[in-house]
């Protein structure tokens, strides 16, 4: 990983140094315009925050039934990957939301619980930093539930009535947005990629100064 | 006949109800010009497009300060460390 540390590091600052001019020049929504460009960032951001949902749920499982110290520590690092992403696609859902809802938030099923998992992950945090001896195992369980919500997250929009778009959207959107679209998606993964390794680092070494 | 003219009744409503909930919005009665709009509904996207992307790069930039500032500063504390082991000094 050492190795392809800095190539990845080049190529994702160029996708994203890239990425607004293949925004300027997608193509424009028809009823929402230019604010719609947002989504180009926002939905990457949603991505990089499940996967790292992800990746902290499972980890927290396999620390709380194998115990193994360095899967919480993967946990930990994927959850303040995961908040951080979320609090990007909650700032910019609601600047978007803004102009073409015409209210900067709304109490509806995809927003709220969106919101619930950022709160999750958020209280997951604080438990590890405030809870003391043990909390770990309590913030794994948090993480597991967390983890289940997302699922329910992802197909809120199809269940209930809503204004939010629904998941149709990103399978079909025409050839001018698509390729726009899969470049931010490409660019916020490899990030992901680059911050991960960088973080988790810091847990194991973190853990190395606790042991001396 | 009571019971029979409650059912009928109940199951008119019951049918009507969704038919006036399912009712279509009323149609725009005026068109009216954008520049008439009380500036709070004048809300023109860019700035909102520039916000939403600015505070993306700022975040995720002061994210990978925080980072590499905190993993330079146990890197320290491991590095202190063990030049006062090898120093000889409080174990």
């Amino acid at each position: 990983m050492r190795r392809l540390f800095a190539p990845l590091l080049i190529l994702t600052a160029a996708m994203f140094a890239y990425a607004p001019v293949m925004i300027a020049n997608a193509a424009y929504e028809s009823t929402m315009g230019l604010v719609q460009k947002i989504f180009y960032f926002h939905v990457p951001s949603w991505f990089v925050m499940f996967t790292a949902v992800f990746i902290c749920g499972i980890e927290s499982a396999i620390f709380l039934f194998r115990r193994k110290p360095a899967a919480d520590r993967v946990a930990f690092a994927a959850a303040e990957i995961a908040v951080v992403f979320g609090l990007l696609g909650l700032v910019t859902g609601p600047l978007w939301g803004r102009k073409a809802w015409g209210v900067w938030w709304q109490w509806d099923a995809r927003l709220t619980m969106a919101l619930l998992v950022e709160l999750i992950f958020i209280g997951y945090l604080l438990v590890r930093k405030y809870g003391g001896p043990g909390s770990e195992k309590l913030a794994a369980a948090m993480a597991i539930f967390g983890m289940a919500n997302v699922p329910f997250v992802y197909v809120s929009v199809n269940i209930w009535r809503t204004i939010h778009p629904q998941t149709s959207v990103v399978p079909s959107l025409p050839p001018g947005m698509k390729g726009t679209f899969w470049f931010c998606v490409i660019a916020f993964m490899l990030l992901f990629a680059l911050l991960m390794p960088l973080r988790v680092r810091l847990e194991h070494l973190r853990a190395a100064l606790d042991e001396q | 006949m009571i019971r029979r003219l409650m059912i009928s009744v109940s199951l008119l409503v019951a049918i009507a109800a969704p038919a006036f909930a399912l009712q279509a919005p009323a149609g725009q009665g005026e068109f009216v010009p954008m520049n008439s709009l009380p500036p709070a509904d004048q809300l023109p996207a860019a700035p909102l497009l520039v916000a939403a992307y600015a505070f993306v790069w700022v975040a995720l930039a002061v994210y990978l300060w925080s980072i590499w500032s905190r993993l330079g500063r146990v890197e320290r504390d491991i590095q202190a460390l063990q030049q006062q082991r090898s120093r000889g000094g409080p174990r």
